[in-house]
């Protein structure tokens, strides 16, 4: 049982690493991109179309297994299997993080934005303490959503062999002939899926003061 | 036609020479030229789409101007040189307006406290015991005194517009602009905002202020000034405006009121 439980805590380990790591680089690039989704240059709002077109419109399966092994073709060097993962994620995340900061930002009316300037706030004041805290109680419902999708895609990163959970689940399933490993990997989606809707949950009754 | 001689020896608060604006191909304001001396209660009536509302966004740089001068306090906005200034400068000359909206844009997830004393933190440097004094003192004068820990959401629209009405006066301005400040709200909460707007009269509070209560208009006044198309059609004494006006376009305006 151990030789079958401590493998799998160590995937269980990756699994969450992938997910934090990517969480905590996607969600500020996403911002980031729903600004430069409305910069003033049309060049930068072209390529930021076009990336979001990409990161949309194809699989993530493949896109880590380009950013993986395009580096080696390219410049005959290779990211490591974790970091190149971790990079796909963020790249894929944040493309979709956009489009709901887009959305949430749009949301907010411009008087808001009209009442900051007229009492001498800096945009950059407006913004980050006026239209931000907003902007994110309105998308809290559509991020819970991307989140655990983000959980269930950790998966996809065995592709390119990293060794995540459901991974070492497969592995130790063929070794033993049992679904048990299988089984314990869904249960791990499972309350790990259980966790994220659980804080979402407490966010969206936290900023619940206000309508 | 157009009489200037009130109140000679007061300076002047705002001055605006013909001032233009336009949308794309379309002028919406054309030529306007008016001022206001401190102490002064200048209204601004017409019909929807005159451009009353426009102009008060215009100075408030709300807007961009495409022409003319505007001066504020002796600083200038815009002239004909195209005079170009940093942020700082406009910010420093917007805080010579303190501007009451019509729908109030309270920021609705602060506290009536943090929408006063946000601004006198954050922009005038104020030590936040000092800025929450400010801001009970004047949410005192608008007998809101025990709601400064609500959240906009759980006041009515008077009570919004009242607050909304101390965050603009807790930055001291030199003169206070109102865009329609009663047109969101119920008919009878509408009283509330007037004697608000009346009391501040009182205590010389140079205001101008954009509305369609002529009653209250001929009342607080002390110019009135009636646009047209984008013109200031005529410009007077309430007096003078609502009991002997000599453009036709504001006695077809004002009949609609008198019934």
């Amino acid at each position: 049982m151990t030789q079958l439980l401590i493998p799998m805590l160590e995937g269980t380990l990756i699994s969450l690493k992938i997910f934090f790591f990517t969480l905590l680089f996607a969600l500020p690039l996403g911002l980031l991109v729903a600004q430069a989704k409305k910069s003033k240059f049309w060049i930068v709002r072209k390529i930021v179309n076009i990336y979001i077109m990409i990161m949309r419109g194809t699989p993530l399966i493949l896109q880590l297994i380009f950013v993986y092994f395009a580096p080696f073709y390219i410049f005959n060097t290779s990211l490591d299997r974790m970091n190149a993962a971790i990079v796909a994620y963020v790249i894929n995340y944040a493309a979709y993080f956009a489009e709901i900061y887009r959305g949430g930002i749009q949301s907010i009316d411009k008087g808001q934005y009209e009442a900051g300037k007229v009492l001498g706030f800096t945009k950059a004041h407006t913004f980050f303490h006026v239209v931000l805290p907003q902007v994110i109680k309105e998308i809290i419902p559509a991020m819970g959503n991307e989140v655990i999708t983000l959980v269930k895609d950790t998966a996809l990163a065995q592709t390119i062999g990293v060794a995540e959970v459901f991974r070492v689940a497969k592995t130790a399933s063929a070794r033993d002939f049992s679904t048990m490993p299988l089984f314990i990997a869904g249960v791990f989606y499972f309350i790990m899926n259980g966790v994220v809707s659980k804080v979402f949950e407490r966010i969206e009754k936290k900023l619940s003061y206000y309508d | 036609m157009i009489k200037e001689e009130y109140m000679e020896d007061k300076k002047y608060i705002i001055e605006v020479n013909h001032l233009e604006k336009s949308y794309g191909d379309t002028q919406v304001l054309k030529d306007i030229s008016f001022h206001v001396k401190e102490g002064e209660v200048l209204s601004i009536i017409g019909a929807s789409g005159s451009g009353k509302s426009t102009l008060l966004r215009a100075i408030n740089q709300l807007e961009t101007i495409e022409g003319g001068e505007v001066i504020i306090c002796s600083d200038t906005l815009c002239n004909n040189e195209k005079i170009q200034l940093n942020k700082d400068e406009k910010r420093k000359i917007q805080l010579h307006n303190g501007l009451v909206f019509q729908d109030f844009n309270l920021f609705p997830h602060w506290s009536i406290l943090r929408n006063i004393t946000e601004a006198l933190i954050y922009v005038l440097n104020k030590d936040k015991a000092e800025a929450k004094e400010i801001a009970l003192s004047l949410l005192d004068k608008m007998g809101l005194k025990d709601r400064y820990n609500s959240y906009p959401c759980q006041l009515s629209g008077g009570q919004k517009q009242r607050v909304s009405i101390a965050r603009a006066l807790a930055l001291k301005p030199n003169v206070l602009w109102f865009d329609e400040p009663t047109s969101a709200l119920d008919p009878e909460l509408t009283g509330e905002i007037l004697k608000v707007i009346k009391d501040l009269a009182k205590e010389n509070m140079t205001m101008v202020v954009v509305t369609h209560e002529m009653a209250f208009a001929k009342e607080i006044s002390d110019r009135v000034i009636f646009m047209d198309d984008g013109i200031i059609a005529e410009k007077g004494t309430p007096k003078e405006i609502f009991e002997t006006p000599k453009n036709p376009r504001t006695k077809q305006f004002l009949k609609r009121f008198s019934t």
